[in-house]
């Protein structure tokens, strides 16, 4: 069994329940977790649930670096991109195609394209 | 002593026996590295061996044995050295001999690997190649005109992102099958283009892709034989190299209307009707039978002037409702304009987005000069010309601009 993160991205705006953000308006933005969490549901039954999450919006996010004496702290995500990881699943599955075939259903009920990577050993 | 010993011989053997060796390896041992190295060592062994021996009979079974020998020596070996590996100490060789009939199935799980649509498409051409053709890396580099460390490293970073990524060893699941296989069967088709639109001019060490391309159909129709994709495929392929020798002169491109038909090869062309009827009784159209079905009604034809555009363009009518895409729509212009004249063509031609293609400059450049719009077509030759990269076109192209009036 390998463990596969699946990532989706998305801008600061994908974040604003007020507008609804990339998914169109508020309403969207509802079924789209709701469907969401039924694909959630379906992982933990079936066996391939490890974790998973949705983050709060980039401009949340704080960057540390600890490799010199004193620890430096920088507002902001680390990348200097208009998109950022916006929330994720941590599966387990027998090969890439099982995980692609999980990917599929995942990008459809989070409305987002989904990265699948493999994690070390 | 089976046959004969010598170097072609070994060679052809080689080639022919090197993705089933490593296919097998690859499902035994789980690992394509493995697989890879122990397929390698077996083959300097048999160097060796088979000079002073003579080949065995099934020189197949015997690489596959010494292969699998080798490979377990070496994890024995690496598991002794390191003590994370002593599990490997564990592997003994009971799984029962690989039967050599007619069940592939570990060559086939090798294709859908290979050509796994989580692999670059490059880097999948390049792999089946090399591990399903048995072709070397110096010989995919040439092949491609890419340097060889590149080639190489774009084999190695494809074989690791199997290892990590758990790219599966197996035929995909029957609802995914048409999408796979389709992607296998682009892999042999972009194979088979390289090599037959380079055209002349070849260096004699360079792998004749055309051939390699034919080959792997071949196998792909043994391991499928009821994809009848496959079968279209295999018959696209045969029935446009049948036309091989007649496609040049004096180093110039020689269109289909005007080609020496006695200079075709019969046999491909009955073999590839042969298929073209198979896949008609079938009745499973798809885009590679289609096309194998116009170029079987272009090989029917005993001159030129006898060629039944009607179905020609009725094949093409039934392409564009599965692939509706401009360069299809380009080509059935060619069938339009020899039923309904050029001028409805140039019609069609001239809406199509492809201003960058060759082929569209220079179907446009012909349609022009039978509308008589001759400054217009001398133009349109000249952008054809510069568009493309083949010289036997080129030459083709300027003389038929030179014939202007």
């Amino acid at each position: 069994m390998t463990q596969y993160l699946m990532s989706v991205h998305g801008t600061e705006a994908d974040h604003d329940m007020t507008t609804g953000g990339g998914y169109g308006s508020p309403e969207a933005m509802r079924e789209a977790m709701a469907e969401t969490d039924r694909y959630n549901k379906r992982l933990q039954a079936e066996g391939y649930w490890v974790f998973a999450g949705g983050l709060k919006g980039p401009s949340t996010a704080t960057v540390v670096d600890g490799q010199g004496a004193q620890p430096v702290v920088t507002d902001g995500p680390y990348l200097e991109s208009k998109e950022h990881i916006g929330g994720f699943w941590i599966i387990e599955a027998p090969d890439l195609d099982t995980a692609l075939a999980l990917a599929a259903d995942a990008s459809k009920a989070c409305r987002g394209k989904v990265e699948v990577r493999p994690f070390e050993g | 002593m089976d046959q004969a010993y010598d170097d072609a011989a070994l060679a052809r053997i080689f080639r022919d026996e090197y993705g089933r060796v490593v296919a097998s390896l690859a499902r035994r041992f789980g690992d394509l590295d493995i697989a890879e190295e122990a397929a390698g060592e077996a083959l300097v062994v048999a160097v060796e061996k088979w000079a002073a021996d003579g080949i065995p009979p099934n020189p197949g079974g015997w690489l596959t044995t010494t292969a699998g020998n080798k490979a377990l020596d070496r994890l024995r070996r690496e598991s002794l050295r390191d003590a994370k590996h002593q599990a490997a100490l564990m592997i003994t060789d009971d799984t029962p001999p690989e039967p050599t009939g007619p069940v592939e199935d570990d060559r086939l799980r090798l294709v859908f690997t290979c050509c796994h649509p989580a692999l670059p498409p490059e880097a999948r051409v390049a792999l089946t190649l090399r591990l399903l053709g048995g072709l070397t890396v110096p010989e995919i580099a040439r092949a491609f005109f890419v340097a060889e460390p590149a080639m190489g490293q774009r084999i190695t970073r494809a074989k690791a992102k199997i290892k990590a990524a758990h790219i599966p060893f197996k035929v995909p699941a029957v609802a995914d099958l048409p999408a796979r296989l389709d992607a296998v069967l682009a892999v042999v088709y972009l194979v088979f283009n390289e090599g037959y639109l380079a055209g002349e001019g070849d260096s004699p060490t360079r792998v004749d892709l055309s051939d390699e391309a034919i080959r792997l159909a071949r196998i792909l129709r043994q391991l499928l034989p009821r994809e009848p994709e496959v079968a279209g495929l295999l018959a696209l392929l045969l029935l446009t190299d049948a036309r091989r020798a007649s496609r040049f002169a004096g180093g110039e491109l020689v269109p289909l209307s005007e080609q020496d038909r006695a200079g075709w090869d019969r046999s491909l062309i009955e073999e590839g009707h042969a298929l073209v009827r198979e896949c008609l009784a079938t009745n499973r159209p798809g885009r590679y039978q289609i096309l194998a079905a116009i170029n079987a009604v272009h090989t029917d034809a005993a001159r030129a002037a006898d060629t039944d555009w009607l179905q020609v363009l009725a094949l093409y009518d039934q392409l564009q409702r599965i692939d509706p895409g401009p360069v299809v729509a380009l080509n059935r212009a060619v069938a339009v304009a020899e039923v309904d004249g050029p001028d409805v063509a140039l019609a069609i031609v001239d809406r199509l987005p492809l201003t960058t293609y060759h082929a569209w400059h220079a179907t446009r450049a012909e349609l022009l000069r039978r509308v008589g719009r001759s400054a217009e077509a001398r133009e349109e030759y000249d952008a054809a010309v510069a568009a493309t990269g083949n010289a036997a076109e080129q030459a083709y192209l300027t003389r038929r601009r030179r014939q202007l009036v």
